[in-house]
C-alpha cells in the first residue's frame, strides 16, 4: 500500500474520531443510572417515600421550626435577594393550587402552607439533565449529586414546581454557623430539598418532620401501615399540579 | 488560504482591533464571573436562563439559514447562488461558534463541561443539542474550506464531499428543531410547550439568516468590492420575504390558541409578553417593536420593486433582524419563565457585565466571520482576475 502524508493524517483523523465517540456511545448503552448507594446499619427503607403535610396543624411557628432545622443542618445560606437558595419553604395557598381552587373557599387562598421538592415518581428535572447530576433513587426519592452538576440549570426551567435553588455564589461566604451533618455546596451547581436521605440512612427521620410537632408525616406510600397512607385514608389530601403527570410526592392534607 | 486573512487595509486593521478591544473588555467581565459565579448576572431563582441563553437560541437560527442556498444550489442545480453559497456557510461557522460560547458562559461549572460526554444522558435535549451544534459547526467548516480549496485551484470539488453537503440538509434542519425542543418538552412552562416551537423556530431563522447574509452581501460589495451577484440576494430576499410571513403566522397561531381557550396558564405569558404584568412592561413595548417591524418589512419586501432597490432591501433587512433578535433574544426566554410556577412575577433585567460578555461574543463572532470572509473572498478575487 502506498503511504503518504495526507494518508497518514487521514487514518490518525479517522482513529481519533472512533476513539473519541465509541467509549462514550458503550457507555450510554449500558449505564443506566447511578444503581448502587450505600446503606448503613439500621437505615429506614422504603419502596417509595412521601410526606403528607397536616395543613390543619401547620402554624408559623410550627413552619417557621421545620425551616430553621433544614436550612441550619443542610448549611443553606440566607440571601436577601431573588438569586437565594430555598429547600422548604411557604407560600400561600393560592400559589401552590392556583389551578384547584377558586375564589369563595372561604380564607383558604391566603393560608400560608410549607412547599418543598414533591420527589416526583417520573420527574421532569431527571428527565432533562444532560449528565446525570440529578437521578431518582429506587426509593423515589430524588437527589442531587453536587460534584457532577454543571450549572446548566435546565433541571430548574424542567421543574413545574419551583422546587430548584442555584448557587449564583459561593454559599459558604454566606454561613456563620457551620453544620457539620452536611456538606457545602460550591458556586454554580443546582440544590433542593433530597427528603434528608442521608439521615434516613442513618436511621432518622427527615429533619423539617423531627421539627413539625406531628404536622408533617413521613413513610413508605407503599405499606398501608404508614403514617401517610393512614392519613391518606382519613382526610381529604391535595398534590400539586396532578395534571402535568408528574405523579408528586407531597401531599397536602386539607 | 489563512494567510489571506494576514494582509489587508488599515480599514480591515482597524476593525480586527477595534473587535479584539471588545473581546478584551468582555474577557475582563467574564474573569469576573468565573470568581464571583452567576450572581454578576440578573438571572434568579425564577428566570434562571437569561440573556445568554436567548443569545444562543437566536444565533442557531442565524446558523441554520445556510441550507437555504445549498437547497436551491445542491437540490435544484440553482447556479446564481454558487457565488455566494461560501458566505453561508462560513456565518454558519460563525454562528454556531457563538452558540457554543454563550452555552459555555451560562454554565455555573464550565469546567465540568465534559461531564456532558463522560456522563452522556441521551434522554437529555442538551446531550442532543451538543451533538448537532458541534457537527454542523464541523460539517461546514470541512464543506466551506474544501469547496473552497478546489475553486482556488479552479477544479470541480471532490465527489467525497457530496454526501456531507447533502448530509449538512437535514442537519442544519436538525440545530434548530433540537433547540426548540429544548424549550419545547418542559411541564409546566406553558408558554413554550407547544408542537409549533420548532416549526416557529425555523421559520424565523429562514427570515433571520438570510437577511443577515444579504446585509453581509451588501457590506461586502462596499468594503471589499466583490459584488456576490444580484440574482442571489434577490432570491434571498424572496426567502426572508415567505420565511418572514411564515414566522408571524406562527407567532398569531399562538396568540390565538392562547387567547381564544382562554386557560390563564397559557394567557398569562402572552399578557406579559404584550402587555406586562404587575407594571412591568418593558419587554411589552420590545414585543410591539418586533410585531410591526416584521410586519412593516413584510409590507415592504411583498413588491419586487422594493426589493430590487438595495437600500430599501437593506432597510428592510434589518428590521427583520431586529424583529426576530426581539423575539427570540429577549422575548422568548423570559416569557417562559414569566410568571414563575407560583404564579408570581419575578423579573429578570440583565446587568452590565452580563451585557458586556455578551458584546464580546458577539464580537468573537464577528472576528471569525471577518477573518472567514477575508479568506472567501480574497480567493473569490483571485480566480477571477
Amino acid at each position: 500500500m502506498k503511504s503518504s502524508r495526507r494518508k497518514f493524517i487521514a487514518m490518525a483523523g479517522f482513529a481519533a474520531l472512533g476513539w473519541s465517540v465509541c467509549p462514550s456511545l458503550t457507555r450510554a448503552a449500558t449505564e443506566a443510572g447511578p444503581k448502587l448507594y450505600f446503606k448503613e446499619e439500621g437505615s429506614l427503607e422504603a419502596s417509595q417515600w412521601a410526606m403528607a403535610i397536616d395543613t390543619k396543624k401547620l402554624d408559623r411557628q410550627i413552619m417557621n421550626k421545620c425551616i430553621e432545622a433544614c436550612h441550619t443542618l443542610h448549611n443553606v445560606p440566607d440571601i436577601d435577594s431573588d438569586q437565594n437558595i430555598k429547600w422548604i419553604w411557604i407560600e400561600p395557598f393560592r400559589n401552590l393550587f392556583y389551578d384547584q381552587s377558586h375564589p369563595n373557599l372561604k380564607n383558604k387562598a391566603n393560608q400560608p402552607f410549607l412547599t418543598l421538592c414533591n420527589h416526583c415518581d417520573n420527574p421532569p428535572c431527571v428527565r432533562v439533565c444532560p449528565t446525570r447530576a440529578t437521578f431518582r433513587r429506587p426509593d423515589g426519592i430524588v437527589l442531587m449529586d453536587f460534584h457532577r452538576c454543571i450549572g446548566c440549570r435546565f433541571c430548574m426551567a424542567g421543574c413545574p414546581y419551583g422546587s430548584r435553588s442555584f448557587n449564583f455564589y459561593d454559599p459558604r461566604i454566606y454561613l456563620e454557623n457551620l453544620s457539620h451533618e452536611y456538606p457545602t455546596r460550591s458556586k454554580g451547581v443546582v440544590e433542593k430539598c433530597e427528603f434528608c436521605a442521608h439521615r434516613l440512612d442513618k436511621g432518622q427521620m427527615p429533619a423539617c418532620v423531627e421539627a413539625s410537632e406531628g404536622a408533617l408525616l413521613f413513610g413508605d406510600l407503599n405499606d398501608s401501615n404508614s403514617d401517610v397512607r393512614k392519613a391518606l385514608r382519613e382526610r381529604y389530601s391535595l398534590v400539586r399540579k396532578p395534571k402535568l403527570g408528574t405523579g408528586p410526592k407531597v401531599y397536602y392534607l386539607i | 488560504m489563512l494567510e489571506k486573512a494576514i494582509k489587508g487595509n488599515i480599514l480591515y486593521w482597524g476593525w480586527i482591533f477595534f473587535l479584539l478591544a471588545i473581546i478584551g473588555v468582555g474577557a475582563g467581565a467574564y474573569l469576573m464571573q468565573l470568581e464571583h459565579g452567576l450572581g454578576i448576572t440578573g438571572l434568579n431563582r425564577d428566570v434562571s436562563w437569561g440573556f445568554y441563553i436567548a443569545q444562543f437560541t437566536f444565533l442557531v437560527g442565524v446558523a441554520a439559514s445556510a441550507v437555504m442556498m445549498v437547497i436551491p444550489k445542491y437540490l435544484h442545480n440553482f447556479k446564481a447562488f454558487g457565488r455566494m453559497l461560501i458566505l453561508g456557510e462560513f456565518l454558519a461557522i460563525a454562528a454556531v461558534s457563538m452558540c457554543l460560547m454563550f452555552i459555555i458562559v451560562d454554565l455555573g461549572q464550565p469546567a465540568r463541561l465534559m461531564n456532558v460526554i463522560l456522563h452522556p444522558s441521551p434522554n437529555s435535549i442538551l446531550f442532543w443539542d451538543m451533538i448537532v451544534l458541534n457537527g454542523y459547526l464541523f460539517l461546514n467548516l470541512l464543506i466551506g474550506w474544501v469547496t473552497l480549496q478546489s475553486e482556488r485551484k479552479q477544479v470541480a470539488p471532490p465527489r467525497w464531499i457530496m454526501p456531507f453537503i447533502y448530509l449538512s440538509i437535514p442537519w442544519a434542519v436538525s440545530i434548530h428543531t433540537v433547540t426548540a425542543f429544548l424549550y419545547a418538552g418542559l411541564p409546566g412552562r406553558d408558554f413554550w410547550l407547544t408542537a409549533v416551537m420548532a416549526p416557529s423556530f425555523l421559520a424565523s431563522a429562514f427570515a433571520a439568516g438570510p437577511a443577515l447574509l444579504i446585509l453581509l452581501g451588501l457590506i461586502v460589495k462596499a468594503f471589499a468590492k466583490w459584488d456576490p451577484g444580484k440574482e442571489s440576494i434577490q432570491a434571498l430576499a424572496k426567502i426572508v420575504v415567505y420565511a418572514m410571513s411564515v414566522h408571524l403566522f406562527i407567532v398569531l397561531c399562538k396568540v390565538f390558541t392562547a387567547a381564544y381557550s382562554q386557560i390563564p396558564d397559557k394567557l398569562y405569558h402572552y399578557k406579559f409578553l404584550y402587555f406586562g404584568l404587575d407594571g412591568h412592561t418593558t419587554l411589552a413595548t420590545f414585543s410591539w417593536v418586533a410585531i410591526f417591524a416584521g410586519i412593516v418589512a413584510v409590507i415592504i419586501l411583498l413588491n419586487p420593486k422594493n426589493r430590487q432597490a438595495e437600500n430599501v432591501l437593506a432597510f428592510s433587512c434589518i428590521l427583520i433582524l431586529m424583529s426576530t433578535w426581539i423575539d427570540k433574544g429577549l422575548g422568548l426566554i423570559s416569557a417562559g419563565f414569566i410568571p414563575n410556577p407560583m404564579k408570581e412575577v419575578v423579573i429578570y433585567t440583565p446587568t452590565q457585565p452580563e451585557l458586556l460578555i455578551t458584546l464580546a461574543i458577539w464580537a468573537k463572532g464577528f472576528l471569525i466571520l471577518t477573518i472567514l470572509y477575508k479568506v472567501a473572498i480574497g480567493v473569490k478575487k483571485e480566480i477571477e482576475v
